[in-house]
């Protein structure tokens, strides 16, 4: 249970981080919190030569208002976003979400963007990027892009990222007005994993969910409004669109009755917070 | 940019309990490893090694966190408390170590420093904590021994004392 070697570089400029990452190829991994990362190192999932640590890059340490978007650089982690005294005001869906990210211990020290990078079907922020209809940005030596959160996520821990390429920071879209936000998770405890998350989007004219934990990778769906009859009937397509699967947590039948029911309550938290 | 190259061991400096600490480090290895092995203070655990149980949480820059989930060199000029820090003098108990033993708070004990060490930053950051707040920090702890209602409860006693003993200094 101990990391094989590798060559560790602690980078003090964005620049230093993109030479390094150039340089070592498919061979280098960016280490953020390292909250998903270390484990992996640990119990040798993952064998990177080269490690290129971000975290005192000061460019990346900020939290910043860019026209109607919250931008978060890759160095911010969980726990000083949770402390953002604007955090509920302008993100109140990442509000709700942030707790049931990991634990107190964990928040402390794992990123926003690393969260984003590492993928895993259930995490919450994924969720809350593609319920939001945020995008990430994206750098290499050699270029720039900013890729929408639907283009971004590909699969099970896998996202568009590019050999040589890291995010140097997240756009989540900042509250609009008359807009509501509702977010509920099932694990087997909290701070687990979630089995199943609902994140959903209100207006008064248009309605949305993201789920997470079902299919290989968060998505979104617009749904007909909560007063609707036709609700019930879309929530349960959406259980059949996703490929629930069985796993030793739960049933693919558990957590489409999950989205079904969860879908249900989460529209009419956000309907509620409408109004 | 500093680098580390694999197998070349590099000296790593930090404040650990409030003195200066210096040794050797590989870029592999674990500031858990680092802090049991290099330094020799032991009352930090490991248990999973991959960010579970909760054994091995020391603070770092004042905030709860995984000593197996970092890398020594990761640690350079960082502000680090581990249970060791916790007993105000040979042979004494903190509050919260004292209402750990009048509770039962632990059995076998394996788990204990670490979870002292979670429950020591919450009191400091927020004295005013109640049950939903010690339940919330314990979540990133595992106990087989205790079933954790005893844990609670000497937590709840600790920060009850402390207020009472803010109160009683005004
Ligand atoms: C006990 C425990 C419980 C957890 N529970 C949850 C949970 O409920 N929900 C949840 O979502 N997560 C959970 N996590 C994982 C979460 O804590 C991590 O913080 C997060 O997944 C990764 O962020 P990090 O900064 O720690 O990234 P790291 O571990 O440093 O990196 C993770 C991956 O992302 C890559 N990466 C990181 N930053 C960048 C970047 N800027 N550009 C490109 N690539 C990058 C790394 O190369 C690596 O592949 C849990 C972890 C633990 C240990
Ligand atoms: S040993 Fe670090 S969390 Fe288990
Ligand atoms: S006292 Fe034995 S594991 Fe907690």
């Amino acid at each position: 249970m101990k990391p094989a070697a590798f060559d560790y570089l602690q980078a003090a400029t964005l620049d230093e981080a993109l030479d390094a990452l150039h340089e070592a190829g498919g061979d280098a991994r960016v280490i953020a919190g390292g909250q998903s990362l270390v484990p992996m190192l640990n119990m040798r999932l993952a064998r990177p030569a080269v490690l290129v640590d971000i975290m005192r890059i000061e460019a990346l340490q900020k939290i910043e208002r860019s026209g109607g978007d919250i931008l978060i650089g890759a160095g911010v982690r969980q726990a000083k976003l949770e402390a953002w005294p604007d955090l509920v005001d302008r993100l109140p869906l990442v509000a709700m979400a942030l707790p049931w990210l990991g634990h107190v211990q964990t928040r402390a020290r794992g990123t926003v963007c690393g969260s984003l990078a590492h993928a895993d079907p259930s995490a919450e922020l994924p969720l809350s990027l593609i319920a939001l209809r945020g995008s990430v940005h994206l750098r290499t030596k050699r270029k720039k892009r900013t890729v929408s959160a639907e283009d971004f996520f590909l699969g099970m821990m896998a996202t568009d990222l590019a050999e040589g390429e890291m995010i140097e920071a997240v756009s989540f879209p900042a509250r609009a007005d008359g807009t509501g936000y509702g977010f509920n998770e099932i694990g087997r405890r909290h701070g687990d994993f979630a089995i199943t998350a609902v994140a959903a989007v209100m207006t008064e004219h248009s309605a949305s969910i993201a789920i997470a934990g079902v299919d290989d990778r968060p998505r979104r769906f617009d749904v007909p409004l909560p007063g609707n009859s036709g609700l019930d009937d879309a929530l349960n397509e959406i259980a059949w669109d996703l490929n629930a699967r069985d796993d030793i947590h739960a049933s693919a039948r558990y957590r489409r009755e999950l989205v079904r029911r969860l879908g249900r309550r989460t529209i009419e938290e956000a309907a509620a917070c409408l109004a | 940019m500093s680098r580390l190259n694999a197998h070349e061991k590099k000296t790593v400096t930090f404040k650990l309990n409030g003195l200066p600490v210096r040794a050797d480090a590989e870029s592999r290895m674990l500031l858990s490893d680092f802090i049991r092995h290099e330094i020799g203070l032991t009352g930090t655990h490991v248990g999973c090694e991959h960010g579970v149980c909760g054994a091995c949480t020391i603070q770092v820059d004042g905030a709860p966190a995984r000593a197996c989930l970092m890398l020594a060199v990761q640690a350079e000029g960082a502000d680090i408390r581990t249970v060791e820090a916790l007993s105000p003098g040979e042979g004494r108990l903190s509050t919260l170590q004292a209402a750990f033993k009048r509770h039962h708070g632990l059995q076998c004990g394996f788990c204990t420093p670490g979870i002292l060490m979670s429950l020591d930053a919450l009191i400091s950051a927020r004295p005013d904590a109640g049950r939903d707040e010690v339940r919330d920090h314990l979540s990133g702890h595992l106990c087989r021994c205790t079933g954790y209602v005893t844990i609670v409860e000497a937590a709840l006693s600790a920060l009850d004392e402390i207020r009472r003993e803010v109160k009683s200094n005004v």
